[in-house]
């Protein structure tokens, strides 16, 4: 397992890739759904939510 | 009246549009979790170890599906943009404007992946040639894009001139993807070529195109969450969305 998160000495640049990566992908969902919720919360009819 | 048409047109009204992209959504997204896990299974953990760059090619897996998602994006985009010119349906400015910002991030994350494969097998984290500086103006022009339509109020107005920024920009496209031929270029040359029998291993190859496809399913599922964004920001006072947009 520590062998293979060292990727051969290379973790910082694959880890550094792949992590962007997916920091990016789960930020911009996270960004939609709370943007998703501010324009329903401007929405008249609460209730139906 | 033809029946295929009938339909088409019913899914360019956002009121029909809408409810239609929400369904798909969990599908897309479902589709993209898998293929990633595959993906990233078989690019970490399968593909063998390279000859010449050891467990630091594995970058590979994420950097060529980013960066070829970056530039598949803005020709969707143009698409849209050109389809919005010509019929001027509203629907296509929305598809232009809820790709942009999946495809900015594309850019970026191309450019930060290259950067730190660069800097372990060039010695540099940024050189200016062809290749890196055509790859960085995609990225200014996403948003050069997104900042054009939000400086402009009257959101018709703004789908027009974005949908020419679009197309106008759209020529660096293949100036990407040819660079490394039309230039002396210390980025390597295509990865996968749709003329010549594939040069890496197989498994290799197949990591590259699950993560490609995932990223595909994935900007889908994003792009429609971003559409209904748009469309009930702009639709806010109808009456359907009144109705049913809660659903």
């Amino acid at each position: 397992m520590s062998e293979f998160l060292a990727m051969g000495g290379y973790a910082f640049y694959v880890w550094g890739s792949v992590g962007a990566c997916a920091l990016g992908m789960v930020l911009e969902v996270w960004m939609l759904k709370h943007r998703r919720r501010a324009i329903l919360a401007r929405l008249p009819r609460k209730e139906l939510a | 009246m033809n029946h295929s048409l009938v339909n088409w047109f019913k899914f360019a009204s956002p009121a029909s549009f809408y409810p239609l992209a929400g369904r798909l959504i969990p599908y897309f997204a479902a589709v993209a979790m898998a293929l990633l896990a595959a993906g990233l299974w078989i690019g970490l953990l399968v593909a063998p170890t390279d000859a010449q760059q050891g467990e630091g090619y594995r970058i590979i897996f994420v950097h060529v599906p980013v960066s070829w998602m970056s530039m598949f994006i803005y020709c969707v985009m143009a698409f849209w943009a050109a389809l919005g010119l010509s019929f001027n349906t509203r629907l296509s400015g929305m598809m232009t404007s809820a790709l942009a910002p999946t495809g900015a991030l594309f850019a970026f994350l191309s450019l930060w992946t290259g950067a730190l494969w660069g800097k372990p097998m060039w010695g540099a984290w940024w050189v200016w040639d062809a290749r890196l500086t055509s790859q960085l103006i995609l990225f200014f022009l996403y948003l050069g894009f997104i900042a054009l339509q939000a400086a402009i109020d009257d959101p018709r107005r703004a789908d027009k001139a974005g949908a020419i920024l679009a197309l106008v920009g759209v020529i660096n496209v293949p100036i990407i993807y040819f660079s490394v031929q039309w230039w002396n270029t210390l980025h390597q040359g295509a990865s996968v070529s749709m003329t010549k029998a594939p040069s890496m291993a197989h498994t290799m190859l197949l990591g590259m195109l699950l993560m490609a496809l995932a990223f595909w399913a994935y900007t889908i599922a994003v792009a429609l969450m971003r559409v209904r964004c748009i469309i009930l920001e702009r639709e806010l006072t109808s009456e359907w969305v009144k109705k049913n947009a809660m659903e």
